[in-house]
């Protein structure tokens, strides 16, 4: 079943993003080189840039059409976000990081869910610290936390372990692992590592200068050159 | 200790009231314009940019007067703020409150409009995909963060207000008990044979204030600080 659609046309400067495609449940892998457009993808599903043209629809809801005039502000897009750098806002503790996107979207208090994606990640011991005291590795892990507790219909994940050592990789790669099995969300996941993607994603779609040049399974990963390297 | 008589008190007392006014009523409009400034791009941004920073560059007399042409009882705003609402401000404290406000405004914008663009938008980006609308992300992510920033902008503004003369004089005039501030109280004592103690006394007040408006911001500062990058 179709979870995202996405047909999209955007110019950046020089750069043209003109991409299309269909994602369907459990993790779907943006796989590609830097600069081919993934993080601007994130960001147009995201809401946080604007088409020039196309549709964005997830699940039976439009989120943005330029024939029909519709745009839903990020806001209101229910859509989780993982970035690079994290972005916890480093003046409020975890805790209360974590609880945002919760009390933002109006969603009622829910211990046993907050217990739950605790549990999960591990980040407990973590909750009264502020994000200016994690490690790297924390950090990401709050972040996951964060934009679950919102309860969003959609988990995008931009190279959410592009800034860790290799150490740090393996520590957060299990977890993103069970997230896909047992949290039941939809994933996009960005990564131009292709033994990131190989751990994660149930599809693939390859990226290459603003245009989706195929999509599949996992063994599009080997077909190319890895281009990690 | 200093021996101020009342009318020195009421001066010192005049000054706090106009300076406290002047810094809170800039500070709605001091947030909204610096951050139109450090955030969005517009047509006439830097005409807006130039008038908030003129009565900076201006002489405080020509600020002075174009207040009193245009919210004196016979100007064009202070004509129609009498006749709708009757109120006004030419020869009253509250006029010294906004000619002290003016004054003070380009320090208060220039303050918290630094401080706003230290602030990382992708932070407000991360708090709009949580579901925080733009009310809401000014008001949980970028304001807490460029609070440093905000309350340097008001320790100035009120200092400025405190210090004021040029402008309020020009305005508002020299009433004691209703337009004549700390300033302007010293320059009429130093005009007047024997009133050297009494401005000596209300000057030693004037740098208390001062010193004590610096303390407080700068702990105010080093507090929220403290909040960010600390424990």
């Amino acid at each position: 079943m179709t979870v995202l659609a996405f047909d999209v046309e955007k110019r950046l400067g020089d750069f043209t993003l003109r991409a299309a495609f269909k994602a369907a449940e459990g993790a779907t892998a943006l796989f590609g080189p830097s600069g081919a457009g993934k993080s601007t993808i994130v960001n147009l599903i995201a809401g946080l840039i604007v088409p020039d043209r196309g549709c964005i629809a997830l699940d039976s809801t439009v989120l943005f059409d330029s024939v029909n005039a519709v745009a839903v502000p990020p806001h209101r897009r229910r859509i989780g976000c993982v970035f690079q750098d994290g972005r916890l806002f480093p003046h409020l503790t975890v805790r209360v990081n974590l609880d945002y996107g919760r009390y933002m979207s109006g969603l009622p208090r829910d211990d046993a869910a907050t217990g739950r994606v605790i549990a999960l990640l591990d980040i407990g011991h973590l909750l009264d610290r502020r994000p200016g005291r994690l490690s790297g590795g924390e950090r990401q892990r709050v972040a996951i936390g964060r934009a679950l507790l919102m309860r969003p219909r959609l988990l995008l994940l931009d190279e959410p372990l592009a800034s860790l050592d290799a150490a740090r990789k393996r520590e957060i790669l299990p977890y993103l692992v069970r997230l896909r099995d047992d949290a039941k969300v939809p994933m996009l996941y960005v990564s131009h590592f292709a033994d990131e993607v190989r751990r994660i994603a149930t599809q693939v779609l390859r990226i290459e200068d603003g245009r989706i040049t195929a999509q599949g399974g996992l063994e599009l990963l080997d077909a190319g050159v890895d281009l990690s390297v | 200790m200093l021996d101020l008589t009342p009318d020195e008190w009421i001066a010192i007392r005049l000054s706090l009231r106009i300076a406290l006014v002047a810094t809170a009523a800039a500070l709605p409009l001091g947030l909204a314009v610096a951050w139109l400034l450090a955030r969005k791009k517009f047509w006439g941004k830097t005409l807006l940019d130039g008038i908030v920073h003129l009565p900076l560059v201006l002489p405080p007399v020509v600020t002075g007067y174009l207040l009193l042409i245009s919210f004196g009882r016979k100007g064009p705003i202070g004509a129609f703020l009498y006749d709708v609402f009757g109120f006004v401000f030419s020869f009253r404290w509250t006029g010294a409150a906004l000619a002290c406000g003016v004054m003070g405004f380009p320090l208060l914008v220039r303050a918290i409009r630094l401080s706003l663009e230290t602030v990382d938008p992708k932070l407000e980006d991360a708090a709009a995909t949580l579901g925080a609308n733009r009310l809401w992300v000014f008001a949980t992510v970028t304001l807490p963060l460029a609070l440093p920033g905000v309350i340097a902008g008001m320790v100035l503004c009120f200092a400025k207000a405190l210090g004021e003369f040029g402008a309020t004089i020009t305005f508002v005039s020299n009433i004691p008990g209703e337009t004549q501030t700390l300033s302007a109280a010293i320059y009429t004592y130093t005009n007047v044979p024997g009133g050297d103690a009494a401005a000596g006394r209300l000057v030693l007040v004037a740098i208390a204030l001062a010193l004590g408006a610096l303390v407080v911001s700068e702990w105010f500062a080093r507090r929220a600080g403290l909040r960010f990058h600390g424990e």
